[in-house]
């Protein structure tokens, strides 16, 4: 007689609480392929844990959110977010499809430089820029948003010393309705210091301001913000050309755009809850065509959307470690990607899924990564399927900073590999070695061996 | 040199202690279990409720081992596993009568 599928043992509480009256599916279905490619191959031949990036979901992605803002407005640019994921082939496909780079320090600089985007179409944004970052930005033609007054005198020096003029724009931050107001980068509106600061640069005469900036925020859930914020930006562009003549060619209207991530402790799923492209494209591009600026001065609309461009093309995908029973009985499941490749786990609540088939039956469980560290949870609750060791898992919607915020805390970063449209896998960073880190340091000569 | 010295015995062999399911716990064929005493109520998967009506009907650890074993595609590690996972949850709701590992 042919033996019967085993499945583990279990008995659960049974809390009769008040039920939802809006359903919301248990069964996590298992996730075995990404762009037909099965994810079991990808681990067998790059390891686990390993990320997965899909450049079609990229592009789709891209495609959906600059047609969202074209088709409702003439002059549509989108930067590329540099530390949303700077790998090179992640930029590279925002590049491709038409994106200039939006960087935030002198290395993101670089980096775009060196990716071969142009450096009048790098958007130079950030409180920290040294002087020699200044002066490459200012030679190559960038665009310098000013974030400071100290930076806008350096600006300044600088130009009269290499008898050239900046680009430049203002961050402005302003009061949107929204809490907590993000008013540490940038000059505020409503105090009057952006004006303060646009006097400034138009009394320099050395300075060619063509734009203004602002972002408001991050995960944005709400797009009344966002129509406020190209409100005030109008109004600005407004004044400036009726107090100065000048005209202005864009209004950056920056990102923060919320993606389809679940927020820790949020009642709904970000899948029902984010706004869509539509969503923010119908507020913004309607309060910048309901302004006061003249149809034939519309300026040009940039975006800076990062985080809901990418995340939904990343995935990372694992093993389980280990199954252990918590002291309140609470079953915990340890798998081998924790906080230190998924830094967003400390705000999302990620959606994790089974990669092989698995029973219909659910615990309560506690997802703990592989890190010898009290924080290393991946997910505090979730109702998970019975995995075992061994048993493989993948995490969505993981595009989005994971692989710049990430840390070479107490295990190796591991590989990342990109999906093209044609479901060929690229290796397109390669797991870190103990050689990776050792390279990096010196041991004093008298520090070099030791008895014990 | 620093020698260790250790010296371990095997639960499975140590594992001789009567397993019982406390006094008026109530189990039903589709594997609902109530508790009077703390008026919980609990479910259990089909192997699990095979393992608890073994036990019920007083089985120990290698008889339900054995039938577990002749008639699930499981090797007597992984049984081992999570049969203790198992018999660790019951005593965490306070549903077998004895504790002790003998």
């Amino acid at each position: 007689m042919e033996k019967l599928a085993f499945e583990r043992p279990i008995i659960q509480r049974i809390n009769a609480g008040l039920p939802s009256k809006h359903g919301i599916s248990r069964k996590l279905e298992p996730i075995s392929h990404i762009d037909e490619v099965p994810i079991k191959s990808l681990m067998d031949e790059y390891g686990s844990p390993l990320f997965i990036l899909s450049e079609s979901t990229i592009r789709k992605t891209y495609k959906e959110a600059y047609r969202a803002f074209s088709s409702r407005y003439p002059n549509v640019q989108f930067a590329w977010s540099y530390k949303t994921n700077y790998l090179n082939a992640v930029c590279n496909v925002f590049h491709q499809e038409g994106s200039w780079a939006e960087v935030v320090s002198g290395f993101e600089y670089d980096k775009a430089i060196a990716n071969g985007v142009p450096g009048e179409l790098i958007i130079f944004n950030g409180p920290d820029k040294s002087r020699e970052d200044l002066k490459k930005a200012i030679n190559n033609g960038s665009l310098i948003h000013i974030d400071h007054f100290d930076e806008l005198y350096d600006i300044i020096h600088i130009s009269k010393e290499i008898k050239e003029r900046p680009k430049v724009a203002i961050r402005v931050n302003m009061d949107v309705g929204v809490y907590p107001k993000w008013d540490r980068f940038g000059f505020n509106f409503e105090n009057g210091e952006a004006w303060d600061a646009l006097n400034r640069i138009m009394g320099s005469k050395n300075l060619d301001l063509i734009g203004l900036h602002t972002h408001i925020g991050t995960y944005m859930m709400t797009t009344e913000a966002y129509r406020v914020a190209a409100s005030k930006l109008a109004h600005l562009a407004v004044s400036l050309e009726r107090k100065h003549g000048h005209v202005i060619q864009y209004i950056d209207l920056g990102g923060g755009f919320a993606s389809k991530n679940t927020l820790r402790g949020a009642y709904y799923p970000g899948t029902d809850t984010a706004p869509s492209f539509d969503d923010f494209a119908e507020a913004i591009t309607t309060a910048l065509m309901n302004s006061e600026i003249k149809p034939s001065h519309l300026p040009m609309l940039i975006l800076e959307t990062g985080r809901a461009l990418i995340d939904e093309a990343g995935y990372l995908a694992g093993t389980v470690l280990a199954n252990k029973r918590l002291s309140d009985g609470r079953r915990a499941t340890i798998i081998d990607a924790g906080v230190n490749l998924l830094f967003t786990a400390f705000w999302y609540e990620h959606e994790i899924r089974p990669i092989e088939p698995i029973s219909e039956q659910t615990e309560d469980t506690i997802i703990y990564g592989p890190l010898c560290m009290n924080i290393d949870v991946v997910r505090s609750n979730i109702t998970f399927p019975l995995l075992k060791k061994g048993d493989h898992y993948v995490i969505r919607r993981v595009g989005a900073y994971n692989n710049t915020q990430w840390l070479q805390f107490i295990n190796m970063r591991p590989n990342i590999v990109m999906l093209d449209v044609d479901g060929k896998t690229h290796l397109i960073r390669k797991a870190e070695t103990l050689e990776t880190i050792n390279n990096q340091e010196v041991t004093p000569e008298h520090l070099r061996s030791f008895n014990l | 040199m620093v020698k260790f010295n250790c010296s371990s015995k095997s639960a499975i062999t140590s594992f001789k202690v009567m397993l019982k399911i406390r006094k008026n716990i109530a189990i039903s064929d589709s594997g609902f279990v109530f508790d009077p005493m703390s008026g919980e109520s609990f479910s259990l998967n089909p192997i699990g409720l095979e393992i608890i009506q073994l036990i019920k009907n007083g089985n120990n650890f290698k008889e339900i081992t054995k039938v577990i074993l002749d008639k699930y595609q499981v090797d007597e590690e992984t049984l081992d596993r999570y049969f203790y996972d198992f018999i660790s949850t019951l005593k965490q709701f306070n549903l077998l009568e004895s504790t002790s590992h003998g």
